[in-house]
């Protein structure tokens, strides 16, 4: 395998100049996917035969949910790279996607919620998965903080990746919760390696939207992370003329 | 096509508060995370520009 990607993101300069080439179309994937994930789900899709029409809160509570985790994964991935290789990126990668983690992790509580009135006839349980779910935002909140709390920009990398990889085991916890205990929470709907629980016309749109939501955290993760990096390589020359070149001087 | 009227649609079968204000609230969250960053980045791009002014001045 060739690794030679892999040490050019060593370089913030490689970087700002890749992901400014494919940001556009992560950001016109998302805005395609979401748009046709959104009316397929919302009004193509067919009732639930149980819940009826309260069912198509699963298209957007299921890939934000899904996001919320793989995002926390990316987190210790990220902080894993950045003690082993000391790779700058890997700390940028790491406080930029936190806060959009955080904010998948709350719209997935809250749009379980919305949906778990009308089915459950409660708002919130405190079972395994709801809980382990809130853990995880209090998770992200502490690795924001943390990242914000600490001056020295080195001290504060290590502490956010130690954070992010003991936290990790959190994300098994979420997924297995539902099998592990008795929980109101129904067990996995959307599957990509066995045989989907629903019928493909209820699926398909789901997979539009999980798609979508995927490219969309892309693009706002290059988005912030591109920010970052001029910000912290503002004395460097390419950024100067980067910085000069945004701002249309001579 | 799941509703044989608009207004089925928006009732969503007597769910429609349910399902409107969930994914109000999801895109209203999304819109944010889009605005947030590109926001900071005008208003980092704006200091940067008053820095350079600053600095040719003196």
């Amino acid at each position: 395998m060739n690794w030679t990607w892999f040490h050019k993101l060593g370089s913030p300069k490689w970087f700002y100049e890749i992901s400014g080439r494919w940001l556009p179309w992560f950001a016109v994937a998302a805005v395609l996917l979401l748009g046709v994930g959104l009316v397929w789900g919302l009004a193509f899709a067919p009732p639930d035969y149980q819940q009826g029409n309260s069912f198509r809160i699963i298209y957007i509570h299921v890939p934000v949910a899904f996001l919320a985790q793989s995002c926390y994964v990316l987190l210790a991935v990220a902080g894993a790279i950045g003690l082993v290789w000391r790779m700058k990126l890997a700390d940028i990668a790491l406080q930029c996607a936190a806060p959009i983690g955080a904010w998948m992790t709350f719209v997935a509580l809250v749009t379980g919620a919305i949906w778990g009135k009308p089915t459950w006839g409660t708002w919130w349980v405190w079972d395994a998965r709801l809980t382990s779910m809130l853990i995880l935002l209090f998770l992200y909140f502490g690795i924001i903080a943390l990242g914000q709390a600490i001056a020295n920009r080195d001290s504060a990398a290590k502490a956010c990746a130690v954070l992010a990889i003991v936290g990790v085991v959190n994300i098994p916890i979420i997924k297995y919760s539902v099998e592990w205990w008795n929980s109101l929470h129904q067990p996995a709907t959307f599957t990509l390696t066995e045989k989907p629980a629903m019928p493909m016309e209820m699926w398909l749109p789901m997979l539009v939207m999980v798609l979508g939501i995927y490219c969309f955290f892309a693009a706002v993760l290059l988005l912030r992370m591109r920010l970052e990096v001029l910000r912290r390589e503002a004395r460097s020359n390419w950024a100067k003329s980067e910085i000069k070149a945004l701002l249309g001087a001579p | 096509m799941s509703f044989s009227s608009f207004a089925e649609f928006v009732a969503m079968g007597n769910h429609g508060l349910y399902v409107w204000s969930a994914y109000g609230i999801g895109l209203a969250v999304l819109v944010i995370n889009v605005a947030g960053p590109l926001l900071a980045r005008r208003r980092y791009l704006r200091e940067e520009a008053r820095r350079l002014r600053r600095e040719e001045s003196k």
